[in-house]
């Protein structure tokens, strides 16, 4: 679907490269797999199969297929076509790691505050917008989740030492 | 970007815990205690259950009798046949805002699967009731009594007779084994499924042969003459005498042991709240759970249910639980059920 | 037309100010409720239950069978607009629906969804009506062997449709198995593939894996592509919904269908899941645009939809008249039941006519009112994607979030949404196919347990799928669809060999 635009510039990575890289990662996969369904008995027993049956099979299948898909990319030709270019990968590790920061933030001082934090960060980052407006939207937004969800729908989602101060 | 945001957040998290460790000295020192924050009711089962329609009920008896001053929030939490909730109780240990229903996975998975729980990492509350198993068939079967089904299973081949149950090596499981002891070597086949009620329907339907449902879960097959009761896995018969169907109570199902299949099983529905809480805040749930079982509402879901009306708390309730665990052991290891790595 | 007599009843008893507002609250309450990924039906429901109890039990089936309708119209939204499957039934709405937003067609799948929904839910609420005693009947004879069939039809429905590579499509297929397995194996109650680890004890869940691999992976895709959502500048055209009505007629074929693959999966219980692909499959294979599927079509919206509905809805007739629930959400509505004095069950239907019928009658009139709502919102929906990306792209990561914790409550989940996230950047790059992975984690262990559970009962013998005419039929036309390539192929030879 979005395979034809990586932008301009000097390649980062190639496809090849890529290829070869999810299909030795699944080859992985699939050994645990097969471990654990080995530990578990894969055999047809006579009231049908045993816990680890499927399981091997599968793990035999993914194996298989990622060898023929890592031989596939190990003996492709011709020109290297790029899976990223430096500048594209660049941004996308401009949300991913922000992303990772807050998910670790959620765990320390509550899904709401982490939120609006991030929220108002982002928006300054990548949008421009003064920090104060990136602000407000942020903790409006923190807060129509926390009436909606702590309040509403009792839900009860990851709170911090803030929460705790207001007696939640 | 996140250094400076991180370090800020650093240090105005520090200030806002030390404000809160200052603000939460007093509620602490007062005597009586009651929930400063929503309770949450954690269920170690999956939606529709019998400790699910449990949970669901006493959350919606607290709140149309007003009993508690906080809201109760119910959680399913069925991972790994339960496990998921307990460990989730096990790692919050000193939060009164937090208790348990149990059903009898509390013994068996961890004995099953090796997971790294027991009873003792939780602090028991109160003993609600006892949930009866009742062996049933197919109404259109030709099997009257208990020693009808018996025999017949006697007489058949070996694994012939299927038995659906919910789970894999947990209460439905202990009690078809404990039955094989009394077929003369001829095993059953045990079909275990997700849910309780899709196993009554699996009756029914004729997929299986028979079934230890919880009498909740089958009644009102019984009611519209799909199934039939044979015999009630207790000491003695229930005490409701209510008609259920034209011509039957609940009293009038007859105990396994007087149909001469000596086995008895019931399964706890108990409240643990989490280690370490003080006698103050164990004895507010108690009081709770006292004026829950007060109410009308309660007594006619008890009749319904068939429940074995038994309520425990403090150390009558704690020693029960150490028996039961126990016994769970016994019945587990005889059956080949423990984990063995 | 006994049925007929009791259903005006029905609609007597529902007239009134009080459930007619009580209705329109409830819808409202259900858009949110599907729209949030972080709440169900099932949340909605269980946590409104409470405030029901003060209600007459006719009254407060209304409001939360309209919490129903509403969350399954809600899916619809967040799928379309942000390719975030706001329930797991609308999955499959993203693959069609999300590629028309980005064309400036919003507008047009909302309101093509939308109809469809309605469409469906009617349809089985006319079923519901005449035919419930029947319908309960045939739900009886589904045995595990025979919800293996039906869960093996889905897949073989769906499967073999990708054009990328057969063995990039089979790696990631069985990936998807893999991670179903992992958990608790629920037939010989063994921890499988958790190695110790209590996180994994609930194994994977197909919502944290769906919200990290569509909503997370189409953010970073757009990041890359340069800060926007494509489709963004659309013009908002008021008559829309009239437009995109023109259109729905010539779809009648795959309305039709779907609408029985839906009613036959809510009944059986098969789910609104499974439906969802198992009609997008079919409509995939048999229509004439089959090949521009996954690319926008409008017709990709509609049989997902109709299906996803009239499963939902035809899934509360085994809750009512067996006491078996089709749904979670449908579990929570049997414990409301209870606590009303309702004994779901065969005699429902005969000792409480008015509740019953009431009921039935307030399918029809919510999906109704809940479908001129829905539609008013349409322009003011579309006009979500308005909004600049760098403020809408941080409230959906934090949406997702939330989504992700609460489906198990763990943060476990939301990092694992964020690893799928990153699967799926690569994935898309590498024509990888997402849709085999996420089919075969959402069947992949109800298939295994239906599959053993059926060896049980039969001994270890695979005779068990031929043993009657019903399963031996789901069997056959299983192997027939999954065999349809070839057939089709050799077909062809036979025409042009007759020809020449």
């Amino acid at each position: 679907m979005h395979d034809d635009k990586g932008g301009e510039g000097p390649s980062l990575v190639s496809i090849r490269t890529m290829d070869i890289a999810v299909a030795v990662f699944c080859l992985v996969l699939a050994a645990i797999i097969i471990m654990d369904s080995t530990r578990l008995g894969f055999r047809w027993r006579e009231d049908g199969p045993a816990a680890g049956y499927f399981p091997f099979y599968i793990g035999l299948i993914i194996a298989i297929s990622s060898l023929v898909n890592l031989a596939r990319a190990i003996s492709s030709k011709g020109a290297p076509k790029t899976f990223v270019t430096k500048q594209a990968f660049r941004q996308v590790l401009a949300v991913l790691i922000p992303l990772a920061v807050y998910v670790l933030f959620v765990g320390w001082i509550g899904i709401y505050v982490a939120s609006a934090i991030y929220i108002a960060l982002f928006m300054w980052y990548f949008g421009r917008y003064a920090l104060p407006k990136g602000a407000a939207i942020g903790i409006g937004v923190s807060l129509v989740l926390f009436v909606m969800f702590e309040i509403w729908f009792l839900v009860p989602l990851p709170k911090g030492p803030l929460e705790d101060l207001f007696g939640f | 970007m996140t250094g400076h945001a991180s370090k800020f957040l650093t240090v105005a998290g520090l200030a806002v815990g030390a404000l809160a460790t200052a603000f939460s000295v007093t509620p602490a020192a007062a005597q009586a205690w009651q929930p400063t924050k929503a309770v949450t009711f954690v269920i170690p089962a999956g939606t529709g259950g019998g400790a699910d329609q449990m949970a669901r009920f006493i959350q919606g008896v607290v709140t149309k009798h007003n009993l508690m001053p906080q809201p109760m929030v119910v959680i399913n939490k069925a991972g790994g046949a339960g496990a998921e909730g307990f460990l989730d109780m096990k790692a919050s240990p000193r939060d009164p805002h937090k208790i348990v229903i149990t059903l009898s996975n509390l013994f068996t998975t961890p004995m099953a699967t090796g997971t790294p729980f027991s009873w003792k990492d939780l602090t028991p509350v109160a003993m609600l009731a006892l949930d009866q198993f009742v062996l049933w068939v197919n109404a259109e079967t030709n099997y009257r009594t208990a020693q009808d089904y018996l025999n017949a299973i006697k007489g058949g081949s070996d694994k012939q007779f299927k038995m659906g149950g919910t789970g894999s090596k947990q209460e439905d499981q202990i009690i078809t084994v404990a039955l094989e002891r009394l077929t003369g070597g001829k095993k059953l086949t045990y079909v275990p499924f997700a849910g309780g009620g899709a196993v009554a329907v699996q009756l029914v339907g004729k997929h299986v042969d028979s079934t230890v449902n919880n009498p909740i879960e089958a009644v009102s097959q019984w009611k519209a003459g799909a199934l039939r009761p044979l015999c009630l896995f207790d000491a003695k018969r229930s005490v409701y005498t209510a008609k259920v169907t034209s011509s039957m109570a609940w009293s009038d199902i007859p105990t396994c042991k007087e149909s001469g299949l000596n086995v008895e099983y019931q399964m706890l529905r108990g409240v643990f709240t989490t280690s370490g809480v003080t006698a103050a805040q164990v004895n507010y749930y108690v009081e709770l759970f006292k004026k829950v079982m007060a109410t009308d509402d309660w007594k006619k879901f008890m009749e319904d249910g068939a429940f074995n009306q038994t309520f425990m708390t403090g150390d009558q309730f704690k020693k029960w639980v150490e028996a039961n665990d126990k016994l769970h052991h016994d019945l587990m290891k005889e059956a080949g059920f423990l984990a063995t790595n | 037309m006994e049925e007929l007599a009791s259903l005006l009843n029905g609609f007597y008893v529902v007239f009134s100010p009080f459930n007619f507002m009580l209705m329109i609250v409830g819808i409202l309450l259900g858009v949110i409720i599907g729209v949030l990924p972080g709440l169900g039906g099932a949340n909605g429901v269980a946590i409104l239950l409470p405030l029901t109890f003060s209600m007459s039990p006719t009254s407060a089936i209304i409001m939360l069978s309209c919490i129903y309708w509403g969350a399954l119209f809600g899916g619809a939204i967040t799928s379309i607009l942000f390719n975030i499957p706001g329930e797991p039934w609308s999955v499959a709405t993203t693959f069609d629906g999300h590629p028309m937003a980005q064309q400036g067609k919003a507008d047009e799948a909302l309101t093509g969804a939308f109809t469809s929904s309605f469409v469906g839910a009617i349809v089985a609420v006319v079923m519901i009506t005449f035919l419930a005693p029947l319908v309960a009947k045939f739900a009886l004879k589904f045995g595990p062997a025979e919800f293996f069939a039906v869960q093996f039809l889905t897949f073989a429905s769906f499967i073999g449709m990708g054009k990328g590579s057969a063995f990039k499509t089979l790696a990631s297929m069985c990936l998807g198995f893999g991670l179903a397995s992992v958990g608790l194996d629920t037939v010989t109650g063994q921890l499988r593939m958790t190695f110790g680890i209590t996180d994994l004890l609930t194994g994977f869940k197909f919502l944290t894996a769906v919200i990290g691999l569509f909503g997370i992976g189409e953010i970073l895709a757009s990041m890359e592509s340069g800060l926007a959502f494509s489709g963004s500048h659309a013009k908002l055209k008021l008559n829309a919904v009239i437009e995109a009505w023109k259109k729905l007629p010539r779809y009648w074929i795959t309305f039709v269908r779907s609408c029985v693959v839906g009613c036959w999966m809510g009944v059986t219980p098969g789910g609104a899941t499974p439906a969802s692909f198992m009609s997008y499959g079919l409509a995939k294979r048999f229509s004439k645009n089959g090949e521009r599927f996954g690319k926008g079509e409008l017709e990709g919206v509609v049989a997902p939809e109709t299906a996803a509905h009239a499963a939902g809805t035809s899934a509360l007739l085994p809750m009512l008249t067996l006491g078996i629930p089709g749904s979670p959400t449908a579990a929570v509505l049997l414990g409301g039941l209870l606590i009303w004095g309702l004994q779901p069950g065969p005699l429902l239907f005969v000792e409480q006519k008015d509740f019953v019928w009431g009921l039935i009658a307030s399918m029809y009139l919510g999906n109704l009112v809940g479908l001129m709502i829905v539609l008013t919102c349409v322009p003011l929906f579309a006009a979500i994607l308005r909004i600049p990306f760098s403020i809408i792209a941080p409230v959906i990561m934090v949406i997702c979030a939330v989504g992700a914790y609460t489906i198990n409550n763990a943060m476990f989940d939301v990092w694992m949404m964020v690893g799928f996230g990153i699967v799926a950047y690569c994935f898309n790059k590498l024509s990888y196919p997402l849709p085999p992975f996420v089919l075969a984690l959402v069947l992949g262990d109800m298939a295994e347990s239906s599959f053993r559970q059926a060896m049980l009962l039969s001994q270890g013998s695979v005779t068990i799928f031929w043993s009657n005419g019903l399963v031996g039929s789901i069997m056959s036309l299983g192997l027939i669809l999954l065999l349809w390539p070839v057939i089709s192929w050799v077909l062809d030879k036979m025409r042009a060999a007759k020809a020449a």
